[in-house]
């Protein structure tokens, strides 16, 4: 089942409408699938996640394109209706657990409020919930009353996930949710998403920059660069069998753990466009 | 036998910390804990860990720009900790290093000619002329040219600045380079450039280095030989190859088998 579908996004700056920083995108996510967005920085890899949002900064525009979310035109919606929809049907979950999270809350107050605010829920259901929440993110409920500084980064990821989780979302966004972590927590982390992604039934946006993390936890994968969308497809044919040349050259400079490719660093004159 | 450029024994490094209600409490942080090491001349030691595993005080520790609880180092045959201030700075000009973030490490201030070409002067190493010439001749080795030595660091892509970092320290003609996490402020395109002009630079001038870094991908294209830290310990040592393929420790286990891309998650 589709559950969201981006048609010819194209994003520019207000000011320079000519510089094409997202330049008609369009693919699709299904329900239960991970769909991973990789391609280096500037891209246009979180760009295209914040305009799923309505979240672009106040400088950028979308100049065209439509993006349907279980049928709705997200991009015809009013500010309210945006509102119940972020947080509620679409979790977000961002690169940087050390300033997503408000440093005097405690943590299971920035749990509660999304389910307070989309759920109505208060008192002692909704305490339950988000102990229910804590241990199915993998932290002890009693952590409820710590503070995020008295968690270690993975932690304060987890509680992110928590969060983002909180009101059962159709569909998850996380934008580099690993990058910041050592490898090991870095593991544990793209396990817990994964499980909870099936268990839950979610479709999930992730974006990352690491091919590595695509092997491991995408179903789709799309490739961007420079604004555009060079190659799509399932993960096997896209990592098996990369058609485009930018795909290759980009799996070229990625090390492998058993040291037996050569690196090679991507040749831009070959791909025919400006470095 | 090969010759050993810089060998450690016994490196011991413990901090305080703040701790308590309100910081009036201190707790000891062993960072390194009767740490020995040694890089060959010409090799590469890779030294791995996760963060706080007291890798980056290593580094320091082994340049002297933090004093030992206890220990010693020892480069090209001298007791550095034994050295007086000035023949310490000269033996710097031997051992330089390379920063993870080309963008907090090169003074803002400066233009990238005067940044490059500052250890020479230090060092007083030739006459202006030839002071020039050598920075020159290095920025255009690392990919740079002779227009960029009047621009400022802003000026420039990640990758480029740290290709700056690399001419800054290489320019003095160094035995010995500590890479701390050189590449991992980088995209993997970028990365890829880094990590072969280093190794050319390796072969062409016959540098050794030590290469800190989290990432067991990149570690196993750059090093002969690997170190694993855990908790200011070495917990094993040895021969990229047979480390890789056949862990002797737990947690260098846990490590290998944290690297993405080596098991699908099925669900």
């Amino acid at each position: 089942m589709e559950l969201l579908r981006i048609d010819n996004l194209t994003v520019t700056p207000v000011t320079q409408p000519q510089r094409l920083l997202v330049s008609g995108v369009s693919f699709a996510i299904e329900a239960g699938k991970t769909t991973c967005v990789v391609g280096e920085s500037g891209s246009g890899k979180s760009l295209t996640a914040l305009s799923v949002m309505s979240l672009l900064p106040q400088s950028l525009q979308r100049v065209s394109g439509s993006i349907h979310f279980q049928g709705q035109d997200l991009t015809a919606c009013s500010n309210a209706q945006l509102q119940n929809i972020r947080g509620k049907r679409i979790g977000m979950i961002f690169q940087e657990p050390m300033t997503s999270l408000n440093p005097v809350l405690n943590v299971g107050y920035q749990i509660g409020e999304s389910l307070a605010v989309h759920l109505g829920l208060s008192g002692n259901a909704l305490k339950n919930r988000v102990a229910e929440l804590l241990e199915q993110v993998g932290i002890p409920a009693s952590r409820a009353g710590s503070y995020p500084d008295e968690l270690s980064g993975g932690q304060r990821q987890r509680v992110m996930i928590a969060m983002a989780i909180a009101c059962s979302p159709a569909m998850l966004i996380a934008d580099e949710p690993t990058t910041a972590l050592d490898v090991t927590v870095q593991a544990q982390i793209l396990e817990l998403l994964a499980s909870l992604k099936s268990r839950m039934h979610m479709g999930m946006l992730f974006i990352t920059h690491d091919f590595g993390v695509v092997a491991d936890i995408a179903d789709d994968v799309v490739v961007m660069f420079r604004g555009e969308v060079v190659e799509m497809g399932p993960v096997e044919s896209v990592l098996g069998n990369p058609r485009h040349p930018y795909t290759r050259a980009l799996l070229d400079c990625v090390p492998d753990a058993e040291g037996r490719k050569p690196l090679k660093p991507i040749d831009y004159s070959w791909l025919n466009v400006p470095a | 036998m090969t010759n050993i450029i810089i060998s450690a024994k016994g490196l011991t490094k413990t901090y305080k910390q703040r701790s308590g209600r309100f910081g009036f409490g201190t707790t000891l942080v062993k960072a390194l804990d009767d740490v020995s090491v040694s890089v060959k001349q010409g090799a590469t030691l890779a030294v791995v860990g996760e963060s706080g595993s007291g890798k980056s005080t290593l580094a320091r520790c082994l340049l002297q720009l933090q004093p030992l609880d206890a220990g010693e180092v020892t480069f090209d045959g001298r007791n550095l900790a034994a050295l007086s201030g000035k023949e310490l700075r000269s033996a710097r000009r031997h051992l330089q290093m390379v920063f993870q973030d080309p963008f907090a490490s090169l003074n803002p201030r400066m233009k990238v000619g005067d940044i490059v070409g500052e250890g020479l002067l230090i060092h007083k190493i030739g006459d202006a002329q030839e002071r020039r010439e050598k920075v020159v001749r290095m920025l255009q080795r690392v990919g740079l040219g002779m227009a960029d030595m009047a621009k400022y660091p802003h000026e420039f892509s990640g990758g480029q600045r740290q290709r700056i970092g690399i001419a800054r320290a290489l320019v003095l003609e160094p035995k010995l380079v500590v890479c701390d996490e050189p590449v991992s402020a980088l995209d993997v395109s970028i990365q890829a450039q880094i990590l072969l002009l280093l190794k050319e630079l390796q072969q062409e001038m016959g540098l050794s280095y030590l290469f800190i870094s989290h990432d067991l991908r990149v570690v196993r294209h750059v090093a002969e030989e690997v170190a694993v830290m855990y908790r200011g310990r070495i917990v094993e040592q040895g021969k990229v190859d047979q480390l890789y393929a056949d862990p002797q420790q737990e947690y260098t286990r846990n490590l290998l088998n944290s690297i993405p891309g080596r098991h699908r998650l099925e669900n």
